[in-house]
């Protein structure tokens, strides 16, 4: 369901232009870089529990079968139920199966990108199934019929007044005459009308930020307080969850958790931290009746052994899409997947195929902020450049980008022909230039000079100019 | 960082040009040889040197990036240390030929020994040479843009600085987001140039709010990219290689200035 939208440089230019969307993304710096920089700085051991964190993660992803069969009988045990699906097609049949056996005409949902990973609510819907969601942005996003634009915050493509459209264009029942002008009105509204579907729907989904082997658990984060209606009001709760997700223990998760709430938004601790382990119990006043978890591989297990496995400890916290200047410049729809920016550029190709995303890993400048600012120390430039050598080695690129890559590496391996051609190529622009400093058109860079001018050289190679200042000295 | 050595007598720099220095601006290449001289060393340029492979490697090319990187390593083993006036190539010789060659049993110790000792210019000049000042004037203000490769993958923010603020008459006005990118990326430049000057735009407001009438960067690269919108949007703005200001090598045009008449 997540297909790449075929064209990433038509959807680039085209949020490039959108005066609203580019309003809205200046909420990103102001939203998330400034707060994370704020948490950070007030917890000096930062760099120590994000190298702490990253050994607990590859050490759980070395033995990553254990944990996840440790995890297993620990769900059993406490009366759940483990559903492993090996792609999304499974795992759409999988939650389909255990809707219609729940006998489900309307499922709440909870925020999870897996989900949306697996375009879950179209088959469900497909099948009669009316499914909510019940986090407030995926709540407008599925209002708009849209995907999020951002694993963190859905709707950070919006502003207000477009969601105050959304608001009276679907709620049509409610009063013409109220107000919905500030952030409280479309909370209360949104509120108001998730409450009743809550309290009438037959099943909860919901995905998860950890699976912790040492107990069975699932742990959920949310700032409204809706993961929790969702797992806990319905007679069935599934939790939907990639198998990566898996950590040894509690400790563990705390220490992951610590990191994901300063890197995600700022905050110390997410306001709703929430486990769920098994269904109710004797004597328990709330609680689902039926458990299950479905564990998504989805091509994860082959980025254990290949060169993207250090992927695999992400916990999605959105850092490194709100510092990346791509995403600052065009947002998440044009990406076409619903994990953008830099981890989406590494995990897309292996989920659609390096074919259909190959633009992905190739729009980036490198500049390496999504690294420094990963809590997960994932080296996200090498991997999109490993994807470019991938795609290379398949003879993917266009053929102008090859030939013109093959001549300059022929005559960058013959320093004697190399420093010929630069000498022409620097005489002739200087020449073009005259007493300009630069040229504003020039037939072979029309890509560089449709947005800028090309500086003119200043005339000599330095090394000609250098060989001949030796001469004159040696005179 | 290598500590600073007693005596920088004697040592002996090869000088990595940068394929775009060459080309492009050969002032800034003498700008680093009288600042390394200054300092105490000896320059020498082999002339077997073309680029350090970041084209290839970037483009996935890995099997040309690693015959230019052999080519390199070659060229420049023998000297005692090998300074590039860019983040960018420092950056791969230090960071990157290791892992290129990490299995090739002929090259691996060699790419990693030189990888050691490889530098950016200004922080050769500060954390090898020991230089903390520099013999040079500059009227106005300028600000100084950090590459993406300088700052992240060498750590280098300070050497810059000090050395700027050194220049007589030269005063620093820092950017609103000094860490941010300015867009270029090498080739990404020109695969995606609506992108890549939607960022670069960012970086031009910050610049133009700091009022100063002069952008310099350790980077020739951000420079052309920075000039060159600069210079279709017709700004007066001047953009400078800071090798250029710290050896008082600033008489000529800046880039993408049009050539003073006479
Ligand atoms: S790659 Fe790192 S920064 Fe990006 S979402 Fe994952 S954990 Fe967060």
């Amino acid at each position: 369901m997540a297909d790449s939208r075929e064209d990433f440089k038509a959807a680039a230019v085209h949020a490039l232009a959108d005066a609203a969307l580019q309003k809205a993304l200046l909420n990103v710096k102001r939203g998330f870089v400034v707060k994370r920089e704020a948490a950070k700085a007030k917890l000096p051991e930062f760099d120590a529990l994000r190298e702490e964190a990253r050994d607990v993660k590859d050490h759980t992803l070395a033995h990553l079968d254990l944990y996840l069969e440790a995890y297993e009988r620990k769900v059993n045990e406490s009366g759940g139920q483990v559903h492993y699906a090996p792609g999304a097609v499974d795992a759409r049949a999988i939650v389909l199966r255990l809707c219609q056996q729940a006998g489900a005409k309307l499922v709440t949902k909870g925020k999870s990108m897996v989900s949306e990973e697996i375009g879950l609510n179209a088959e469900l819907q497909a099948s009669g199934i009316e499914v909510v969601e019940t986090d407030l942005g995926e709540y407008i996003v599925q209002l708009r019929g849209e995907r999020p634009s951002h694993i963190v915050a859905p709707v950070i493509h919006l502003n207000k007044e477009s969601i105050e459209r959304d608001f009276r264009r679907t709620h049509q029942r409610l009063p013409r005459q109220r107000r919905l002008d500030q952030a409280e009105h479309l909370v209360a509204e949104a509120r108001q009308i998730l409450r009743e579907k809550f309290l009438a729907a037959d099943v909860g989904i919901t995905g998860a930020n950890f699976l912790i082997a040492e107990t069975g658990s699932s742990v959920i984060v949310t700032n409204e307080g809706n993961g929790d209606l969702t797992a806990t009001l319905p007679r069935t709760h599934i939790v939907v969850a990639s198998i990566e997700k898996v950590v040894p223990t509690l400790e563990d998760a705390s220490t992951l958790l610590r990191l994901l709430a300063r890197s995600a938004t700022g905050q110390e601790i997410t306001t709703y931290t929430t486990f769920t382990t098994g269904p109710r119990r004797n004597g328990d006043p709330d609680g689902p009746v039926a458990y299950h978890v479905v564990l998504l591989d989805n091509g994860r297990s082959e980025m254990l052994g290949n060169e993207f496995a250090d992927m695999l400890r992400c916990i999605r916290c959105g850092a490194c899409l709100n510092h990346c200047p791509v995403y600052g410049a065009i947002g998440g729809h044009a990406y076409g997947s619903v994990y953008p920016g830099p981890m989406g550029a590494v995990l897309t190709p292996q989920l659609q195929g390096i074919d259909r995303a190959r633009d992905l890993p190739n729009a980036s400048s490198f500049c390496g902020r999504c690294e420094a600012v990963c809590p997960m120390d994932i080296p996200l430039p090498d991997m999109m450049r490993a994807w470019r050598e991938r795609d290379f080695a398949r003879g993917n690129p266009a053929f102008n980008e090859r030939l013109a890559l093959r001549l300059w590496a022929f005559a960058a391996r013959r320093p004697r022909l190399y420093h010929a051609l630069s000498r022409a190529v620097a005489r002739f622009l200087a020449r073009r230039a005259g007493a300009r400093g630069s040229l504003s058109r020039f037939p072979f860079l029309k890509a560089w000079t449709g947005t800028h001018d090309l500086p003119a050289p200043q005339g000599r190679t330095f090394h000609a100019l250098y060989a001949r200042a030796r001469r004159g000295k040696s005179r | 960082m290598t500590s600073t050595p007693a005596s920088p007598q004697g040592l002996h720099v090869g000088l990595f040009v940068t394929c775009l220095v060459d080309l492009f601006r050969p002032s800034v290449a003498f700008a680093a040889i009288k600042l390394i001289e200054a300092g105490g060393a000896r320059v020498e340029v082999p002339r077997a040197q073309t680029c350090c492979g970041q084209p290839a490697y970037n483009c996935g090319d890995r099997k040309n990036a690693i015959a230019l990187v052999r080519q390199v390593v070659e060229t420049f083993e023998r000297f005692d240390y090998v300074v590039a006036p860019s983040g960018s190539c420092a950056g791969m010789l230090r960071l990157h030929y290791p892992r290129l060659l990490a299995d090739d049993p002929n090259f691996a110790e060699r790419a990693a020994s030189l990888a050691a000792k490889s530098f950016e210019l200004t922080s050769f000049l500060v954390d090898v040479l020991g230089l903390l000042k520099v013999d040079a004037a500059f009227a106005g203000a300028v600000t100084y843009h950090d590459s993406c490769s300088s700052l992240r993958e060498l750590h280098v923010r300070e050497a810059p600085r000090r050395l700027l603020t050194s220049v007589d008459g030269l005063s620093l006005i820092e950017l609103g987001d000094s860490e941010a990118c300015c867009g270029f990326g090498g080739a990404f430049s020109v695969k995606y140039p609506e992108i890549s000057a939607a960022i670069l735009d960012a970086k031009l407001r910050d610049i133009a709010g700091t009022g100063a009438a002069t952008v310099l960067s350790g980077d020739l690269g951000c420079l052309l990219h920075i000039a060159g919108r600069l210079a279709r949007a017709r700004e007066a703005v001047e953009v400078r290689h800071v090798a250029e200001v710290l050896a008082g090598m600033t008489d000529g045009p800046g880039i993408a200035a049009p050539r003073q008449s006479g």
